[in-house]
């Protein structure tokens, strides 16, 4: 008997945390301290909040370093980091770390460049609450059928945040295709879409359309 | 009122549905709310259509309103405007005054349910009541820059909450207790923001004697000076120097505002300059702001400080092109020359007006965008779906809560 696939959705609510940055180098300082929550909410924001416009900028501390302090290089080594090869927040925060650290070694006065009073960089920390659903895939094409509309938070859920922030190493769709249906062929095609290039409602077609390809369903 | 499934036309099933997982997981709790006024002003408006949307997701809510005389909101009011960091004289006989209300509250006001939700400084000191509950302090006030005295007297009652909530980013500070990032909404339903046959727009416009082959200008808020109305009327007549159009001011006044009369009085007394100037003090009157929002060309909010702006995300709803200073939580609602234009000064404001008045096209893709953007961010929906949330995380301190 195979093991289901069951599948959960995501809500998330903003938590302040009253850290502000009006430089680089507070920006890296508290980038360096920060809950990983934190991490997650800035790099991954834009993906719910903006979801029907591609492509978007990739990640707040980005936006916030090109177009309000001014570094449009760092801006732009920054929102092209590329977030699917990291397997954890972790090894996300270090990356982000090391662009800035590289960044004002080489451009030492990019450390002196300030925001007016009211631009400051305000952390936020991302508290997501996931609920089972009432869906429940037993194969392939039931998998595709449900997929084709279950909720957006729901396919953001189980690509985004299972593989980055619970730490799973693969997204959970391809974990259990691979797992359960034994279709490795599939599992890996699936593991090898970049997720962040895609609005969600494209993302649900492409998924489905490789599933329904698939020998399998 | 709209029932939750009026809305889905809107916003579709799965909103919907999201609500009642969440609602589903708070069954069999209570939740007071208490304020300071039942009617005019943004909090009352929300609370008005929030309490019975809670309930019908099966959720006891209650609502209450504290009492307080004159010299009590006088005092509140100077606290308000002093937390908006505007100079204000205050004394300990201000301090003295907002006790002895409080005390009278503490007294006479029941307390009660498994979640109190207190609005805003001036029911603030019933927390004194705390119990083995849970407390939430809503602030709807641009807190950015605060005066210290009256921020130093708040911080005695907030450090007892168990969450506060603002409503942007740049009101957070380091606070011993978790704070949350919740906007405020509008409803798509309401008498306020819903499609108007033209027969009324027309109707409202006869009442109050405005001809609409003018282009119209509007700022909808209560006489209030951190609204500015009168730079208002500075930048209208810098405007009307090159286009012909005409300004509306309309607005009320509320029970918890005192110096709402002394600024009407003073705008009054400035727009005798132009016949073109529209002052209109109203009673509480949705369909009628409704109205005048639809009939107008271009709305302004050009406000020196603002808690959040609900007047943006109301003229944006209904498509229309907005300028609005760059105060609060308008920069959420508004991306500049994307779905608005932000402004900083009289002159700023001038200039984007005549921009928008004489660029129709430009003006209406603004409007677009900006419909869809409170469509997704700031409607009712989202804005309860929030509390939701926020009541479950009070139970709940972990970053990634599993049901």
């Amino acid at each position: 008997m195979t093991e289901p696939f069951r599948f959960c959705t995501r809500l998330h609510l903003s938590e302040l945390t009253g850290v502000r940055a009006s430089t680089l180098s507070e920006l890296l300082e508290a980038i360096r301290t920060v809950s990983g929550a934190c991490i997650y909410h800035h790099t991954h924001r834009f993906l719910q909040q903006h979801q029907y416009l591609s492509p978007e900028p990739p990640n707040d501390f980005a936006y916030w370093v090109e177009n309000v302090l001014g570094e449009a290089r760092l801006g732009e080594k920054l929102a092209s980091i590329d977030v699917i090869q990291y397997p954890s927040l972790r090894s996300l925060r270090e990356k982000i770390i090391q662009v800035i650290e590289e960044y004002l070694q080489k451009n030492p006065s990019a450390a002196r460049r300030f925001v007016d009073p009211g631009a400051e960089f305000h952390f936020i920390k991302s508290i997501s609450f996931v609920f089972p659903t009432s869906y429940v895939a037993n194969d392939l094409k039931e998998l595709a059928d449900i997929l084709k509309k279950i909720t957006i938070d729901s396919i953001y859920y189980h690509v985004f945040e299972s593989r980055l922030r619970l730490e799973k190493g693969n997204n959970d769709l391809s974990l259990w295709i691979e797992n359960a249906i034994g279709d490795k062929s599939l599992a890996d095609r699936i593991t090898r879409l970049d997720p962040y290039t895609f609005t969600l409602e494209d993302l649900r077609k492409r998924l489905v359309t490789l599933i329904e390809r698939s020998k399998h369903t | 009122m709209g029932k939750l499934d009026d809305y889905i036309p809107i916003v579709g099933q799965a909103v919907i549905d999201d609500l009642r997982l969440a609602a589903e997981k708070l069954k069999g709790k209570t939740i007071q709310h208490v304020n300071s006024t039942a009617v005019g002003g943004g909090v009352a408006e929300i609370l008005n259509r929030m309490v019975p949307m809670l309930v019908e997701l099966g959720i006891d809510t209650k609502w209450d309103v504290i009492h307080g005389g004159m010299e009590f909101f006088s005092v509140t009011k100077k606290f308000h405007n002093a937390l908006h960091g505007k100079q204000e004289d205050i004394t300990q006989h201000d301090f003295d005054i907002f006790m002895d209300a409080t005390r009278a509250n503490i007294n006479n006001l029941e307390t009660r349910g498994d979640i109190v939700f207190i609005h805003d400084p001036q029911p603030i000191g019933l927390i004194s009541k705390k119990t083995d509950n849970k407390w939430v302090w809503r602030c709807h006030i641009d807190v950015s820059n605060p005066n210290l005295a009256v921020w130093r007297f708040l911080r005695d009652f907030i450090d007892k909450y168990d969450s506060v909530v603002f409503s942007a980013p740049s009101f957070s500070q380091k606070l011993p207790v978790r704070q949350f990032l919740i906007a405020p909404s509008i409803d798509p339903l309401s008498d306020k923001n819903k499609d108007l046959p033209q027969e009324t727009i027309n109707s409202v416009l006869n009442k109050y004697g405005i001809d609409n082959s003018k282009p119209i200008i509007t700022q909808i808020s209560r006489f209030d000076r951190l609204k500015d109305p009168v730079g208002v009327i500075d930048a209208f007549l810098m405007v009307k120097k090159h286009v012909d159009c005409q300004l509306i001011l309309a607005g009320g006044t509320a029970v918890d505002d005192p110096e709402s009369v002394e600024v009407f009085a003073e705008v009054k007394e400035k727009a005798k300059q132009d016949s073109d100037i529209h002052i209109l003090l109203m009673a509480q009157n949705d369909i009628e702001v409704n109205a005048l929002q639809r009939a107008s060309t271009v709305i302004i909010q050009k406000s020196l400080k603002e808690g959040f702006g609900l007047t943006v995300s109301e003229a944006l709803w209904k498509g229309k092109p907005v300028v609005a200073s760059a105060v609060g939580g308008i920069p959420l609602q508004i991306a500049h020359k994307y779905s608005g234009l932000l402004v900083h000064s009289v002159e700023g404001a001038a200039f984007a007006l005549k921009q928008l008045l004489n660029a129709p096209d430009y003006a209406r893709k603004l409007g677009e965008n900006g419909r869809e953007h409170i469509r997704n961010n700031f409607l009712l929906t989202r804005h309860l779906r929030d509390y939701l949330l926020l009541f479950l995380s009070l139970y709940h301190p972990e970053n990634v809560v599993f049901f």
